[in-house]
This record gives structure tokens, sequence and C-alpha cells, in this order.
């Protein structure tokens, strides 16, 4: 069925279609599927991030904190292609991803949510859904205005697998309304619908438990569990330590714009660089 | 019983398409039973504006910019379509798709600069360009006859038939206008249309799922103004006439109120609006006299209390209060 989906996305790289076979679950290689190595931007003079450099692998969950102002969000923006960095490289599966526009990184297997939700609220939670499977849905105006039983065929087929990513995310039922509609833990869980829908390559997650209750926190928790055992890929950017803790395979951290440690959850518990970085300095709190 | 519900289930899955039938079918029986050939020009002046308003409903409502001169591409269709057949005798449908054909050029040139500017640069750079077309129409005598205005359009011809009369170019419009209809249904409900509906709310998010927010822009930005120019084809062979003052900047903005009164991105919404507008005052003296005046008012309270449109706002809102009761009988029964 991916491989169905996968001829409807004409253009897209065919490094991405193998990525929907149904084999995809297996590792195709040992490289890191994300590594970024000197990552610069600047903002009017303020470096937002400096010669950030770090690998994700793929089938982990990779958690980016840091204290407010950190960088992480500008890092999630130039990985995205929301902002373009100043300097370094982003290389994805081999291809260099900084400076592509957004909805290049989108083609080649990248999904998203957002720190400030931005689901459409106006469509239906499926319609939303729907929306996160763009890149198979065929990019020709002709044909959309022309409805070929092609993409009749198409449409039902997208929407069942919109409809099992609802399942999944527990939100079948409420396929039908508007998603404006719908209580805020419900949106985010849309929103993660929405970016995993796709198989994508790998998600980056921006604050997916921000402004949750501790119940719902351990829903979202759960979740990026399951996404991690189907062999989904993941940046985790999280100020929940007791959440990146018990979903991380690695972590790294970052300060005022640099990367200050890296390592597995609980390396970078212990490390002093990175207690300073939350804490303050010792000698001052001493 | 069976048949029944195999009839159900055949009716929910072709809703939209037994609609259009369904329409198809009422518009056809209409010049029997409305023998008023008054009425029925109104019936076609609706016609041509729906073709109009479709389009420009597809870029507002989608796209979430104003567009303030498609009377232009109007103009220019209605102006190119009776220059090309009454001056120099050419043949009108081929006349009307090399114009259809030009005015998307035109488009482009016009939307690919102004839709690279995030902000309400193409509304000013389309009513720019409205003026310039006006003016040209007024003052260009040789070539469009001038405030005075060509005749002597001939008549849309199928197989030796003509359709020059009020009835026959009903079939005519409203088979362009319900073929219109069509295609921008068929539009909203594909994977394309979903992008547009997308970054109309939020250009970041849409562009992070892969929808090419520039390139859609400028792609329904010429697609209304092909409708445009066809509808404006059709409207110089219905009345064999064209005069600058029906493709004025005011003329936009009246295009703007029905897409307003229809609702933004509201398909359906836009048969109301047009026909709305395109009637109040032809139905009313009081009406026709304070058109401006009304126009303005409607503009104002509409996008006052309901910004998304008169129906795609009550229907929003309606929406969200059956999901709010949805959801709290769901609540309710959970606990």
């Amino acid at each position: 069925m991916r491989d169905e989906l996968g001829k409807g996305a004409r253009g897209l790289s065919p490094a991405r279609r193998r990525c929907h076979s149904v084999f995809a679950m297996k590792p195709l290689n040992q490289k890191p599927l994300l590594q970024i190595s000197g990552l610069t931007k600047h903002f009017g003079g303020l470096p937002a991030l400096s010669q950030v450099s770090f690998r994700a692998a793929r089938g982990q969950v990779t958690a980016l904190i840091g204290p407010n102002g950190a960088g992480k969000t500008t890092l999630i923006n130039c990985l995205t292609g929301v902002i373009k960095p100043d300097r370094g490289e982003i290389r994805f599966n081999g291809a260099n991803l900084a400076g592509l526009p957004a909805h290049r990184v989108a083609r080649l297997g990248i999904s998203r949510t957002f720190q400030n939700l931005r689901i459409f609220p106006r469509l239906s939670v499926l319609d939303n859904v729907l929306c996160g499977l763009t890149v198979f849905a065929g990019t020709s105006l002709l044909e959309a205005l022309l409805r070929p039983p092609g993409l009749r065929n198409r449409e039902r087929r997208l929407r069942l697998t919109a409809m099992e990513a609802l399942d999944t995310f527990g939100l079948a039922d409420k396929a039908a309304l508007p998603a404006g509609a719908l209580p805020y833990g419900d949106k985010k869980r849309v929103e993660m619908a929405r970016a995993f829908v796709s198989q994508p390559v790998l998600t980056l997650l921006d604050e997916p438990v921000a402004g949750l209750n501790p119940e719902e926190t351990a829903q979202i928790g759960a979740l990026i569990r399951q996404m991690r055992l189907y062999g989904k890929s993941m940046v985790l950017v999280e100020h929940d330590m007791e959440l990146v803790m018990g979903v991380s395979d690695h972590v790294v951290v970052l300060d005022g714009g640099s990367r200050i440690a890296a390592g597995s959850p609980e390396e970078v518990r212990t490390n002093p660089l990175v207690l300073e970085a939350y804490l303050g300095r010792m000698s001052l709190t001493a | 019983m069976k048949r029944l519900l195999a009839t159900r289930a055949y009716l929910s899955r072709h809703r939209t398409g037994v609609t259009v039938w369904l329409l198809a079918l009422v518009l056809t029986l209409t010049p029997m039973v409305m023998r008023n050939p008054y009425q029925l020009g109104i019936l076609n002046l609706i016609g041509l504006y729906v073709i109009v308003v479709l389009g420009l409903n597809l870029f507002t409502g989608y796209a979430g910019q104003i567009s303030l001169g498609h009377a232009g591409f109007f103009g220019l269709g209605a102006y190119a379509s009776a220059i090309l057949t009454a001056t120099y005798n050419f043949p009108a449908w081929p006349a009307l798709a090399l114009t259809a054909a030009a005015v998307a050029l035109v488009a482009l040139i016009i939307g690919v600069p102004a839709l690279r500017l995030s902000g309400h640069y193409l509304a000013m750079a389309t009513l720019g360009f409205n003026y310039v077309v006006h003016s040209i129409f007024v003052q260009w005598d040789a070539l469009t006859g001038g405030p005075a205005g060509l005749s002597g359009v001939p008549p849309l011809t199928v197989w030796g038939l003509a359709f020059d009369n009020d009835v026959k170019f009903h079939y005519l419009v409203w088979t362009f206008a319900l073929v219109a209809l069509t295609l921008c249904l068929n539009l909203v409900r594909s994977g394309v249309g979903r992008g547009l509906a997308a970054l109309a709310q939020d250009e970041m998010a849409a562009s992070c799922l892969g929808v090419d927010v520039q390139r859609d822009k400028i792609r329904v930005f010429v697609l209304s103004a092909i409708f445009a120019s066809v509808a404006g084809s059709l409207y110089a062979h219905y009345f064999s006439y064209v005069n600058p003052d029906g493709f004025s900047i005011f003329k936009s903005l009246d295009l703007v109120i029905m897409v307003v009164v229809g609702g933004m991105g509201s398909i359906w919404g836009t048969l109301f609006g047009v026909a709305l507008i395109t009637v109040l005052p032809h139905a009313l003296d009081f009406f026709e006299t304070y058109t401006d005046i009304i126009h303005g008012v409607i503009l104002v309270l509409i996008l006052l209390f309901l910004p998304q449109g008169f129906i795609t706002g009550l229907v929003d809102a309606l929406k969200v209060r059956l999901a709010r009761r949805r959801l709290a009988a769901a609540a309710r029964g959970e606990r």
C-alpha cells in the first residue's frame, strides 16, 4: 500500500519512495540519519546558534534540551527550512538540507510539530491529518481540477491511511469535527497524527507536551515510545525532563546557542556543565 | 429496504456530483418556467459573475489574498474577444481561448512579483492594474471605441446554432458556470485543494507539510484570471457590445463583496453571494439608488462579525457549536 501511495507522489526522490516500502522498518544503513555540523545562525548580530554539531541515529529518539533561549527552536527551524542558517551543514540521508525551502525539506521525509500548536482550526480533524499526506497527494493543478479516476482512488487510499493514523492517536471518533473545537490535549495529538501519518523518515517534535497536564503528558510519552517501537526516528525538543529522560536514547544539550554536552540520558543528567546551565554556577549558589 | 440503503450509500458517496446534476436539471428547466426575458437576463448575468467569482473565491478563500483587479481581467477578456471578432473578424471560439491564454500571461506577470511579497501588495498591484486597464479602455479610442464602447460583436455559435437570445445564452452560460463549479469542487476535494486551504490558515505549517506556498498562490491567481477572462468573452458575445463602465475598480469591489457574502472558500456560498448581490439592485429601487452605500455597509458588517464571510462564517459557527455539544456529551458519557 505504501508503494501505491508512492506512485502518486511523483517528484519524490527514490530514497524517499523506498522508505515507504513495507521494509522501511529495518534501518537501511548504519550511517547517522541526520548529521549537523558547524551550524550557525545570527539574528541581527546576536548569535542564536554558533557552531552547533550533533548527529541523530536512525530509529532513535534524540532529545534536544537546554534553558530558554538556548536556540532549540531556531535549530528546528533551520532543520525544516523555515529559516536559513548562515553557515554549516545539515546532512540528511546524505543530502545537504541547509538553505532548502521548507516544502522541499518536507518532500525529503522530514515532518514536524510546532511549539505553539499550528493545526488548521477550520478544517476537520480528518482533513488536518490528510494535509500531512500532502507529499503523496500529487501536485498537478490540472489533475486536481479534472479529478480523474486515478486521483479518486488515491484520495480514497489517503483517507484510509489518515483514518488509520487517527485510530493510532485515539482520535478516530472525532474525525469529522472541526479541529479548532477540540480541547487542547486533543489538538496536540492531531498535530502529532499529522506529523506521523506520512511515515516520515524523521519527525521533529517541538515541545509536544507544553501546556499539558501530567495525565496527558503521560499519554504523549506513551505515543512517542510507541512510535519509537515502530522504528520511527525522532528529534525531541522538550522542557519536561521526566519525559526526556523517559523516552530518549541520546540527549544533546544546548546553552546560549552552542552545544555544551551530548550523551545518554544518564551521562547528561550527571554532567556538571549541564547542571550549571540549568541551575546557575555552583559557586554562586553554594 | 436493501435497495433504499444502497441508494442512500450511493447518495452519500456521490453527494457533490448528485447536487451538481440536480442544479443542472433545475437550470435546464428554468427557461420553460421563467418566460420573462428580463428575469432570464438577470439569471444570465448571475451565470457570468458566478464564473468570475468562483475563481476569485478560490483565490481569496484559499490563497488568503484579496484581488481588487478581477474586473480588469474580466474586461480584458471582454474587450479582447470583442476586438478580435468584431474588428478583425477572428473566429469567436479561438478568440476566446487565445484571450484566456493572454490574460493568464498578464496575471502571471502581475502575480509573480506581487505574491512573492507578504502583505497586501497584491491588492495594491491589482487595483493599479485594474485602473490602468480601465483607462486604456476609455482612452484608446482607435482600438476600444473609447467611452462609447465597441458594438457589433457576433454571438457565439456551435455547429451553426447561434446563442443570440436570452434563452439560448442561458444554456451556454450556465454550461460554462456548471463546468467551472465542478472544476472548483474537484479542486477543493483534492490534495492540492487541501494544501491551499492549509496555506490560507497557516502558511508556515502548510509549507512544512510540503505545500509550495508561492507556487500555489500564483497558480490559483492565474486560474482565477482565466475564469474571469472566459466570463468576459462570454459577456461580450452575449451583449454584442462592450463599454468601459462594467470593468472599473468599483466592479472589482462588487466582485469582492460577492465573495464575502458567499464566504471565503465556500464554493456553494459563491452561488448565493453572486445571486444576492446581482438581484438586490434589480429587486428593489431603493437598493439601486444607494448601491454603493449598501454594499459598503454589507462589507463592513460581515467582515466585523463574520470575518470568514457570511455563509462560511455561519456554517463554521454551527459546526463548532455542534462539535462542542458532541464533545460535552462524550465527556458526560465517560463519567
